[in-house]
């Protein structure tokens, strides 16, 4: 392995014609100096700018806010116009994002570590306090988010935890620990399933084995890789988006799951959901502004519209998304069984995942080698 | 004006002929540049650089990507993909040959209704039919239930790598037997006539006539199934519970969930080169059968 150094366009003169075309047209993709990038004085932001002048452009995973959110906003805020963009993952809304120069994106909906490696990338607009009035919603626990302390650069949206949903009917006995997935008892043998999205699938056996859900240590994420290899045996699966169905039919006993996807309402009632006492981890749904964005106003007036109790509240009834919003969960019906009741307490006891930068390489090869064998 | 035309010769029919085609072939030309080839040149150019924190590339001159190809967990995760597409192209081959041969012995209007059944599946989304798949073979499904119903089983259908097989069976038989039909009702009758004639059982007809001038369909055949089968993803994703990694979600997982583009390029390349072989041998194989 080696490696020279070349000016960005370079390569593009040593390459055939097609190749050369196809180099420039991307060169504004690559994403210099990774790292820590100084943060960037705020910009000064007028209170009383024009929004009529504004309009907004947000990435969003689909389904996530109200599908009449944009009108709602052109009438209330005055801006001239809003255009919604959807993203399936982060991974798709970082490659949106990151594609150099102006993304066209004012305001994106990405998980907490994301927003953190943005940040660190200075990509960010850092938040406006006085701009968002309505911040005073959010519950004090939600200020406090290890990624970004104070929400300086990031509001979270949405909000939950990652356990095991079960079906209380056929388990001998209720899970209390990672260990009944990872080694689960007999009559859940090849009924359990783990998700396959690296970093949770690592979340288990980090948690059992007592690390952190952040190390990048190799004699640690070496332990997690047997414990990994020794549970899959013994799985139905690796599922990280059709768990809820496959609790429903009966195939899976136990399934890995993120609280607001465990079908804890379903009409039959039989089916639970429990942070096994190792503990877990906690993720956040943030809204973030882009640095390139030239509608900051109306993008910190969006947000404050998104915190207004009657707008956020509607994650919770209708997706079953816990909100960080105490006056929009004040106003949700909870609905028996619903998971929607857990307290921002407990959920604080989770360990935020945050962005590991290079070490992140670590958890691709793990889950390769395991779902390779 | 005039002069201008009078000047201009009168073109040679070459060159009119020579324009025309050139009419004719740009359109497809235009697709296979800027939909083949800047796409290959692309994933080329990026496999030489290294990965950017959130995908895309930084363009620092690397060979890393191309070294870590060598490394023994990607080299399992080919061999085991290279395993599972030839065990399905020969399944799909040992359906497919009898399936083509009948309905090439069919009256003509029954083989019209055969081949519109063959293609008739691809009328159904593809991730509807694969739903399907895990309804039938899973754990309380249907085929269970019959064989529950006859004192057997439950049997574990679902989330292994025979089911991978079945699904892509399923789904790439067709382009088997097609070519396959192709190349057998154009066979001429009076060959087997002649080898009939001649003394030869049925079999040795089959074993001596009818197979060795099939060659190329069944050789065909077999690519359309191998090339698709070796590649896919979805499959192995959702009828094999996400427990065997094949190639292509390895180069999957590299574009959209690593986001590291320029090893994902190196795995794609892998890819092309394999198939690219595997066509060259089939071209050869052709023309010597």
């Amino acid at each position: 392995m080696f490696r020279i150094r070349f000016t960005r366009r370079l390569p593009a003169v040593a390459v055939v014609a097609g190749l050369a075309l196809a180099v420039a047209a991307c060169g504004g993709g690559s994403t210099d100096s990774p790292g820590a990038a100084p943060r960037a004085t705020a910009e000064q932001l007028n209170p009383n700018a024009d929004l009529s002048k504004q309009s907004i452009n947000v990435t969003v995973w689909d389904g996530y806010t109200p599908k009449e959110l944009p009108e709602k906003v052109k009438q209330k805020l005055k801006v001239a116009d809003m255009k919604i963009a959807v993203h399936a993952t982060n991974e798709e809304a970082m490659t949106k994002l990151t594609a150099g120069g102006d993304s066209g994106i004012d305001v994106a909906f990405v998980s907490g570590q994301y927003a953190q490696a943005l940040n660190e990338q200075g990509l960010l607009e850092p938040i406006h306090p006085e701009l968002i009035p309505n911040l005073s919603n959010l519950y004090p626990e939600a200020t406090q988010l290890s990624y970004d302390k104070g929400n300086r650069y990031s509001v979270p949206y949405t909000w939950g935890t990652t356990g095991i949903c079960y079906r209380t009917d056929l388990v001998k006995s209720p899970p209390t620990s990672w260990n009944d997935i990872l080694k689960p008892p007999s009559w859940a043998d090849k009924k359990v399933t783990m998700m396959t999205t690296e970093r949770w699938l690592a979340l288990p056996a980090l948690k059992a084995l007592g690390y952190s859900v952040n190390t990048d240590k190799d004699d640690e994420i070496a332990k997690v890789k047997d414990l990994l290899l020794q549970a899959k045996p013994h799985l139905l699966g690796y599922d990280d988006t059709t768990f809820g169905d496959k609790l429903k039919s009966g195939e899976a006993v136990m399934v890995v799951a993120w609280d607001g996807w465990c079908p804890t309402t379903d009409p039959k009632k039989n089916i639970k959901f429990v942070v096994p006492k190792e503990g877990s981890d906690l993720w956040v749904d943030t809204m973030v502004i882009m640095k390139s964005s030239k509608n900051k106003e109306a993008a910190h007036a969006l947000i404050n519209y998104i915190l207004d109790p009657e707008i956020h509240s509607w994650a919770a009834s209708n997706i079953n998304y816990k909100v960080p919003n105490k006056a929009a969960m004040d106003k949700v019906e909870v609905p028996e069984g619903s998971l929607l009741g857990i307290k921002p307490a407990e959920l604080l006891n989770g360990e935020s995942i945050i962005d590991l930068g290079q070490g992140s390489v670590k958890y691709t090869r793990l889950s390769s080698e395991v779902t390779a064998q | 004006m005039k002069a201008e035309v009078a000047a201009r010769p009168a073109s040679p029919p070459r060159g009119r002929h020579r324009l025309g085609a050139f009419v004719f072939l740009a359109p497809g030309l235009t697709y296979l540049i800027v939909l083949l080839l800047v796409p290959l040149a692309l994933v080329l150019s990026y496999v030489f650089f290294q990965r950017g924190r959130f995908g895309g590339v930084v363009y620092e001159f690397t060979t890393e990507n191309f070294t870590r190809l060598a490394d023994p967990l990607y080299l399992g995760v080919v061999g085991g993909s290279l395993k599972i597409a030839a065990l399905t192209t020969l399944i799909a081959l040992a359906f497919g040959y009898p399936t083509a041969y009948l309905i090439a012995q069919l009256p003509r209007k029954w083989k019209t209704i055969a081949l519109i059944a063959i293609v008739l599946p691809f009328w159904t989304n593809f991730i509807i039919r694969m739903y399907a798949w895990i309804i039938l073979l899973n754990g309380p499904g249907l085929i269970n239930s019959g064989f529950e119903a006859v004192g057997l089983g439950p049997f574990e259908l679902l989330y292994n790598q025979g089911a991978i097989i079945t699904g892509l069976v399923y789904s790439y038989l067709p382009l088997m037997v097609l070519p396959l039909y192709a190349a057998i009702e154009r066979l001429d009758p009076q060959l087997r006539e002649a080898s009939a004639n001649l003394g030869a059982s049925g079999f040795t007809t089959f074993r001596k006539v009818t197979l060795p001038l099939t060659v190329p369909g069944v050789l065909t055949g077999c690519l359309f199934v191998f090339v698709p089968s070796f590649a896919n993803f979805v499959i192995p994703e959702m009828l094999g519970g996400g427990k065997t990694l094949m190639v292509g979600n390895l180069i999957r997982n590299e574009f959209l969930k690593a986001r590291d583009w320029p090893f994902g390029s190196a795995l794609a390349l892998a890819l092309v080169a394999v198939l690219v072989l595997l066509l060259v041998a089939q071209a050869w194989a052709a023309r010597r059968a």
